[in-house]
């Protein structure tokens, strides 16, 4: 009888790691896997995309993400609700500096329609497929992306269509 | 990539509608069908419109940013042929302040100033929203002192009649039972002024905290609350009799604005919208918080997903609140109203004119905040409007290093041009009106 053990295998999802943050279950899928893990939830029952948000890393590199996930300056974070098992899921992604895109989800939620333009707005991450990629609370002749952690929080030239500055 | 490289690489298209001559027939189906997936015919037939108008016989106005009826400065853009509605395309940000890139230079324990002030009408549910989120962050979410989380609910559930009562009062004055605007108003006033005498404040109040609440209620709160429950209730009957009953009234609503189950699930919404169309859907019953599964209440829904089951939604949910305070009142314990961790909460004043190190806790909390392990966290709750969520990432500092508010306004709003398509011009303030935005929360 051997009393040698399997070492513990890491928690995956449709093949992507399942990390847990605070009790709440997190995907972490790679932006190939992206559309296609998404798909398999939405199927699975997660029928209302909660939240869709973004968060800019440049500030705070090191953060914990499960071995295999590289981190990234950009996270694309989708907040998923199961109206069935009463359940919540957490997909994360990551999206590079470099190449700061990743295919929309418009398809599967209509619903994340409002909320891609305002990542798009807010940190410049674009979506491949969504129909109407325009900004949506900064004035449409805005420059830069506010929530970036390289924008400055201080003053800044008010900018305005006509405006003499 | 230098920061003005950063700022200068943008690249975004018109925010308004545009004519139908200038947008390819995908968008145009996309616009008219809003969201949802479905064949040309299919369409064609919602409404029974007929599919494309010549571009003479339409016409694109604007309605709002100043307008009285879209509940602030909301702007919608209408297609228009002759009263009906063909597209709406809502155009938000004019009430853009960029508070979760404020949120991210105060500390926690100035976070609450902040995010009570995104939805004004329910000030006390964003701020108990962003304290669950920070607690779960450090971990304290299970050592709150029952007296501060049945005082949390006691809030919460106050706020959420004084946020129907509001709604009742404007959803009065689009439709034009103006008395209706007084009655609302004045209603609201009660429990406001129980606000204020709790929390020092009619609004935006910053006395749920992580950790607990500021105060302790004041004396004689418990007669204030029940004044308050015995004068709703004859009121409402008034409503009903007002509003509920009259045919003018139901012949304004029923069957204006109706979203199906699906659509609205697909759209996200939350809330008395998505309730309307029968999926009872209520973060208070499903995934309950504080300790709403101590407490019995019914979830409303309505079933033709219209303005008027919205209307009707709002109005029993008040009555749903009355009965979950007065089981509030029965079980409110005593004890403390927040957690006595000299790193999260200040110690008591008594306490810092006999220790030196009461002292250094005061001092450091106030001026230094207290620090957050690393890590992030999601938490929705049930706001009067539909789920209110907040998603913190601590890097251990203590100042959050992103905090994102998920505003039920700013996703419900989704829902109105497919809500006013092949409606009525006139239908289109009942409309806004049933979805009840708050334009602070949608543009933050």
């Amino acid at each position: 009888m051997s009393d040698v053990r399997e070492a513990p295998q890491p928690e995956s999802l449709f093949g992507s790691p399942v990390s847990y943050s605070r009790g709440q279950k997190v995907v972490h899928p790679s932006r190939a896997e992206y559309v296609g893990v998404l798909k398999k939830l939405l199927d699975d029952g997660f029928a209302m995309c909660s939240d869709l948000t973004a968060v800019d890393y440049l500030s705070h590199p090191g953060r914990e993400l499960p071995a295999g996930v590289v981190a990234e300056r950009f996270e694309v974070v989708v907040n998923l609700t199961s109206i069935a098992t009463r359940d919540r899921i957490r997909v994360r992604v990551q999206v590079p500096e470099a190449d700061a895109t990743i295919a929309s989800l418009f398809e599967l939620w209509p619903g994340t329609e409002a909320m891609e333009r305002e990542v798009f707005d807010m940190f410049g991450v674009r979506f491949d497929g969504h129909p109407d990629l325009t900004r949506i609370l900064m004035p449409e002749d805005w420059e830069g992306h506010p929530l970036r952690k390289d924008y400055s929080v201080g003053r800044i030239p008010v900018q305005f269509k006509g405006a003499n500055s | 990539m230098t920061a003005v490289e950063n700022v200068r690489q943008t690249n975004e298209g018109a925010q308004e509608m545009r004519s139908r001559s200038d947008i390819g027939a995908r968008e145009l189906l996309r616009e008219v069908g809003a969201v949802l997936r479905m064949s040309e015919a299919e369409a064609a037939k919602l409404g029974q419109l007929p599919v494309d108008p010549d571009e003479d016989q339409t016409m694109i106005i604007n309605m709002g940013p100043q307008h009285p009826s879209t509940h602030g400065v909301l702007r919608l853009m209408l297609e228009l042929q002759g009263e009906t509605v063909l597209r709406c395309k809502p155009i938000i940000g004019y009430l853009h302040t960029g508070m979760e890139k404020t949120g991210e230079e105060l500390t926690f324990l100035q976070g609450g100033t902040n995010v009570t002030r995104m939805d004004y009408l329910s000030p006390l549910n964003n701020e108990l929203v962003f304290s669950m989120a920070v607690e779960r962050l450090l971990g304290i979410e299970n050592d709150i002192p029952d007296r501060a989380v049945w005082m949390r609910m006691l809030l919460s559930e106050l706020n959420r009649m004084s946020s129907h009562l509001l709604f009742l009062a404007t959803n009065g004055m689009d439709i034009g039972a103006v008395s209706m605007m007084l009655y609302g108003w004045r209603e609201r006033e009660e429990v406001l002024r129980f606000f204020q005498k709790v929390t020092g404040l009619r609004m935006n109040h910053n006395f749920i905290r992580p950790g607990g609440l500021a105060a302790d209620l004041p004396a004689g709160w418990r007669d204030d609350v029940l004044t308050i429950l015995e004068t709703l209730p004859p009121r409402l009957a008034e409503y009903d009799i007002l509003m509920t009953d009259q045919p003018i009234w139901r012949e304004r609503l029923q069957g204006v604005g109706v979203i199906t189950a699906d659509e609205a699930l697909a759209l996200g919404t939350s809330g008395p919208i998505l309730r309307s169309t029968g999926v009872a859907w209520d973060l208070r019953r499903d995934q309950p918080y504080l300790n709403y599964d101590q407490v019995e209440f019914d979830v409303i829904v309505g079933t033709y997903g219209d303005a008027f089951d919205r209307y009707a939604i709002r109005l029993n949910e008040i009555r749903e609140s009355i009965r979950i305070v007065y089981q509030i009142l029965d079980r409110m314990p005593l004890g403390d109203y927040r957690i006595q961790n000299k790193k999260v909460t200040p110690p008591p004043r008594a306490r810092i004119d006999e220790s030196m190190e009461a002292l250094i806790h005061h001092f450091k909390i106030f001026t230094e905040g207290f620090k957050v392990p690393e890590g992030e966290v999601y938490v929705g709750i049930e706001s009067p409007r539909g789920e209110i969520g907040c998603y913190i990432v601590s890097d251990g500092g203590p100042k959050p290093y992103r905090i994102h508010v998920r505003a039920p306004s700013f996703v419900n709003i989704q829902a109105l041009p497919h809500m006013m398509r092949g409606g009525l011009v006139a239908d289109a303030v009942a409309v806004i009106s049933s979805v009840d935005p708050v334009l602070g929360e949608v543009d933050r």
